[in-house]
């Protein structure tokens, strides 16, 4: 009421915007953005002054390369074709490991999430190699596959496999009955239930599973390329601590942080294109 | 009634008729008799509603009606023919809101039609009409997660309403509403009813809803759930809001309110044995 006043006065339009309850909280949210930034800028701060003074207290700042450095590499380095291609080989890695993983997960978890002979004909061997994590594969890998290349590619699946089954199968089997009833009663048989029903139903964990899982297949090739890789971007930050390009390394690592989350960031919005109805809120 | 309609056409259909029918779980390590014993027939478009203490087996003996929960003694037949497994003729509008979340205000609606295989330009004359029968043409490509209670209810009647269904089962469906909106829902049903008049089977906590809705009122007993009432609800049609207040009205409601204490008095065995005779009025019991 009082603000309906307030704004419907011709004189003192402006006043409003002090006077509302609205003001208050313009002002409040604008307080968090500055604080987050000036925290940004004291650990960038920070940074710059251990590295340039070659700080060694506990932590041996002396090799650290300064922000201005690395901004300096970065520079250098954006247009280098070189760094492209290390950047490229990663993404092209990933994108086929978690892509196969992907597929046979989902496939794997909807037919073991809805049936016992499924079940029990692939969950245990599946259940065994479960607890090793994909970094352990690196060695074997190296030896089961005829080129480097396709060995760190299925480290990546590893890595990916497991999240997108786990939660796969979790989404089906966690189907709230009461809509399989319903769409029975609608006239529904077993394969539209599962088509039209089970599956729509799952996908919110599914995607969940697709989300963690690139996160895994990403920290796994990192460390694959580490180890055995010739080129990649795993491969060029270890390169450049050998080669002591120091600069290099932190652009490495801020390349691996940057890839990881836009892949993620990607797929949930894929996630929300498909499904629109998630990001409306709950139903129940 | 339109010409895709699952009834025979002859009016005749939505006869329900179960005899001795007894449902029991296996929960864990013994068994649960949710139902036990009960004979009952539904004539052809008639409107029943279902009272009972909860847990005395209404859901239960609903979902056997439907054909997704089994009997485990004798036998529900439709328009003579024995249930075996759920179909688009016998709908059910559930206790909780069980709308498909990704599916739009008009793809829940449509859902029936479609998994009868009837083609997308045929799907859209039935769905229009029942959208706008229960006034939802404005919201059609809302999400459920976006609509008030009530209107989700609206979308679950007109999602059952599309198939043309011969028997309508509903789950305690206005329980979760505010009393104005399940004031306007139940007009709303008997307006629907009405016009398609199929068989109803109602189930209610609600004496008054009972009492206002029905023809026919059924007390069950606490578990295992038998039938304690059987009585014809004789105020006249169309039923209205100022009935509720009628000494009819009163009496009726009354005897199921006294009936329904003894059986959860009888549960929390505050009494023994046979329950008491209670009173009843002249419009008798059926079960005599
Ligand atoms: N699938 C099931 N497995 C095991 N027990 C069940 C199952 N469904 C129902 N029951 C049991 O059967 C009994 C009857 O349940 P039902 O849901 O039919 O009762 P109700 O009359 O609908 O109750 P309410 O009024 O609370 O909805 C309850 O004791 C319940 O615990
Ligand atoms: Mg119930």
């Amino acid at each position: 009421m009082a603000n309906a006043l307030v704004s419907s006065s011709p004189t003192l339009p402006s006043l409003g915007n002090h006077v509302r309850p609205a003001g208050v909280r313009k002002k409040r949210s604008f307080a968090p953005v500055v604080i987050r930034c000036a925290s940004l800028l004291a650990c960038i701060a920070f940074w710059h002054v251990a590295s340039t003074n070659r700080w060694n207290v506990i932590v041996n700042f002396e090799n650290v390369p300064s922000p201005g450095a690395v901004c300096q590499a970065a520079v250098q380095l954006i247009s280098s074709p070189k760094f492209q291609s290390h950047l490229l080989s990663s993404i092209a890695r990933v994108f086929s490991g978690f892509g196969c993983a992907a597929v046979l997960a989902i496939a794997i978890g909807l037919g073991v999430g809805r049936s016992k002979l499924w079940s029990d004909l692939l969950m245990p061997p599946l259940e065994l190699l479960r607890p090793i994590p994909a970094v352990a594969w690196i060695p074997l890998a190296v030896l089961m596959f005829p080129n480097p290349e396709e060995s760190m590619v299925y480290i990546t699946f590893v890595g990916a496999f497991y999240p997108i089954l786990l939660n796969t199968i979790h989404g089906v089997s966690s189907v709230d009955s009461n809509l399989i009833f319903a769409s029975l009663t609608l006239g529904a048989n077993r394969l539209r239930v599962f088509s039209d029903v089970i599956v729509p139903a799952a996908l919110p964990a599914i995607v969940t599973g697709l989300s963690i899982g690139m996160g895994n297949s990403w920290f796994s090739l990192v460390t694959a390329e580490m180890v055995a890789g010739q080129f990649g971007i795993g491969y060029y930050t270890w390169e450049s601590y050998t080669l002591q390009k120091y600069p290099n390394i932190v652009l490495g690592m801020i390349a691996i942080g940057l890839l990881g989350m836009l892949s993620s960031l990607l797929i949930q919005r894929v996630a929300w294109f498909f499904m629109p109805w998630v990001k409306l809120g709950a139903n129940r | 009634m339109k010409g895709q309609a699952h009834s025979t056409g002859s009016g005749q259909a939505g006869e329900i008729s179960i005899r001795n029918a007894g449902i029991a779980f296996l929960a864990s390590d013994r068994v649960v008799e949710a139902v036990r014993d009960i004979s009952v027939e539904f004539g052809p478009g008639s409107f029943t509603t279902l009272l009972g203490p909860s847990g005395c087996g209404k859901s239960s003996l609903l979902g056997a009606i439907a054909g997704f929960v089994s009997l485990t003694q004798g036998v529900i037949l439709v328009d003579q023919r024995p249930v075996h497994r759920p179909d688009g003729s016998r709908g059910v509008v559930f206790q909780h809101h069980n709308l498909f979340p990704w599916k739009t205000v008009r793809g829940n609606v449509e859902f029936g039609l479609k998994m009868r295989g009837i083609r997308k330009t045929e799907r859209q004359r039935p769905v229009d009409e029942i959208l706008d029968r229960v006034k939802l043409s404005t919201f059609q490509h809302s999400y459920p997660g976006h609509l008030s209670g009530g209107m989700q209810q609206r979308v679950n009647l007109a999602r059952v309403l599309v198939n043309r269904p011969t028997v309508m089962m509903l789950d305690e469906p206005f329980a979760a509403l505010d009393a104005q909106t399940r004031l306007q829902m139940q007009e709303m049903l008997l307006e629907l009813w009405n016009g398609l008049k199929m068989t109803i089977v109602f189930v209610t906590h609600d004496v008054d809803e009972a009492v206002l809705l029905s023809d026919r009122v059924l007390v069950m007993s606490r578990r295992p759930g038998r039938i304690r009432a059987d009585f014809e609800v004789p105020l006249a049609r169309p039923r209205a809001a100022d009935q509720l207040t009628s000494t009819e009205f009163n009496r009726l409601k009354k005897y199921c309110l006294e009936l329904l204490r003894e059986e959860s008095l009888a549960e929390e065995g505050m009494t023994e044995g046979e329950p008491a005779a209670i009173q009843e009025p002249e419009f008798t019991n059926r079960l005599g």
